[in-house]
């Protein structure tokens, strides 16, 4: 299973400093998340669109992430124009489309969309180690970031461990159905990935207790801010200031 | 079981990120580097359970064990669900940066409540299967309920007209609910017999 699909490519998003990319994700997705209006949105889907191209992802694999993400927005769109108080836009039958219902869904399916491509573009072009130390370097919780840090190291190892037991059970002829034999088999399986992880807990700190960890890791390349992250970080931050001034103009 | 970014209104954001931060400091502070590395594969462990897609009639839903990792963690949840959900994003875009704290929130929560109200019970002290194979049922299944709860009230607080929607919610988790809490119950049981010093929190 590949995670991170977009981690890989050439680009000036690619080469740009992690650290530079979250300050810039961050202010971006705090105005778009915050603001009301269609003008505001809509710029920044501009911008969204704008990093998309610099960023020389697939489009393909871009446009089928943005589809499945956009799972919550569809239920919005079947309930809001139906559910939410206001105007009719228009009756069908029995039922009625309100109009704010429609507004605020379309607003909605907006900003959610230029804050996924902000998502995809400034953080999902950087892997999740570079990401840790990134966050780390930016003053979160040095636990936090330890934890971020091995939960991704052994995602791969847990999920490798799980489709083990799994296709184990597949060969002894188990097919999931809705019943309580199935929900048994997965709590089963489930326990005993569980259990093989808790001891692979316990050896892999006593290993690091030997070798003399203390709760750092020393990243053998020292990334520097360029002249170029600079000028980046400037352009995003303005961009998210700009955007902040059209929120307060409307 | 995530709320997208975009949707709640700056009030509920705002709270939901106070109530993460408090609930991480906690957390954090309860686990010393010694346990890290327990947390760190316990929360890759339930990331991947969020992977896990049992069938559910004509489709399927996935597990979510916030019950369980509670009553296994305790306090700890908070920045192991934290984490999880961090890493759901940046790998598959899932939830975001700034609904991150209610999302959180809204499943770590549950899991510490669950952690007091039937941690006890499943220990592995409890001599008894059946109240054990109870209380794990009734982790599961409320941790779930108080999570769809949460997430529906920070739907319906953020705009009085997302309140049909947020009854919605609740719905849509009931079936999930009873699910979760079977495998709770086996996933539990299964752990007293083989390994009781994950239940001991």
């Amino acid at each position: 299973m590949t995670f991170e699909k977009f981690s890989q490519g050439e680009s000036l998003l690619h080469r740009t400093d992690t650290r530079v990319k979250l300050v810039s994700a961050i202010s971006l997705t705090l105005v778009i998340a915050l603001c009301q209006s269609f003008y505001t949105s809509l710029a920044g889907l501009t911008v969204g669109l704008l990093l998309l191209t610099f960023s020389r992802l697939n489009l393909r694999f871009v446009f089928w992430r943005l589809m499945l993400v956009n799972s919550f927005i569809a239920f919005l769109w079947i309930t809001l124009p139906l559910t939410y108080p206001g105007d009719a836009l228009c009756v069908v039958g029995p039922v009625t489309l309100s109009k704010q219902g429609v507004a605020l869904a379309a607003l909605i399916s907006i900003k959610a969309n230029a804050i996924i491509l902000f998502f995809i573009t400034l953080l999902a072009t950087s892997t999740v180690v570079d990401l840790g130390h990134g966050l780390e370097s930016l003053r979160l919780p040095k636990k936090l970031c330890l934890i971020l840090l091995f939960s991704y190291r052994y995602i791969f190892v847990v999920h490798q461990e799980y489709h083990r037991l799994l296709r184990a059970a597949k060969l002894r002829c188990f097919k999931p159905r809705t019943n309580l034999h199935t929900y048994r088999t997965y709590a089963y399986l489930f326990g005993m990935t569980l259990v093989k992880s808790w001891n692979r807990a316990e050896r892999v700190g006593q290993a690091m207790m030997l070798r003399g960890f203390h709760g750092r890791f020393y990243s053998l390349e020292e990334k520097t801010v360029t002249k170029v992250d600079v000028i980046f970080l400037i352009i995003m931050i303005s961009a998210a200031i700009g955007f902040a001034y059209i929120e307060l103009m409307k | 079981m995530h709320i997208s970014e975009g949707v709640l209104s700056t009030p509920i954001l705002i709270g939901g990120g106070v109530l993460t931060v408090l609930g991480l400091s906690i957390g954090l502070k309860k686990i010393d580097y010694d346990r890290v590395m327990e947390v760190s594969i316990l929360a890759s462990t339930f990331f991947v359970a969020s992977l896990i897609h049992v069938p559910l009639g004509p489709g399927s839903v996935h597990l979510i064990l916030n019950g369980l990792l509670g009553m296994v963690l305790g306090w700890a949840s908070f920045p192991a669900i934290f984490i999880a959900l961090l890493l759901q994003a940046f790998f598959f875009q899932y939830g975001g940066l700034v609904v991150l704290g209610v999302n959180t929130f809204n499943m770590a929560a549950p899991a510490v409540l669950c952690f007091y109200l039937f941690g006890p019970l499943v220990s592995p002290l409890v001599k008894d299967p059946q109240r054990r194979a109870l209380a794990g049922f009734a982790g599961g299944f409320f941790s779930v309920f108080f999570s769809g709860i949460l997430m529906s009230s920070a739907l319906a607080l953020s705009d009085s007209g997302f309140f049909s929607i947020a009854q919605m919610v609740v719905a849509a988790h009931l079936p999930v609910m009873i699910i979760e809490g079977f495998i709770t119950m086996f996933t539990v049981s299964f752990l007293a017999k083989i390994k009781p010093e994950i239940l001991q929190s």
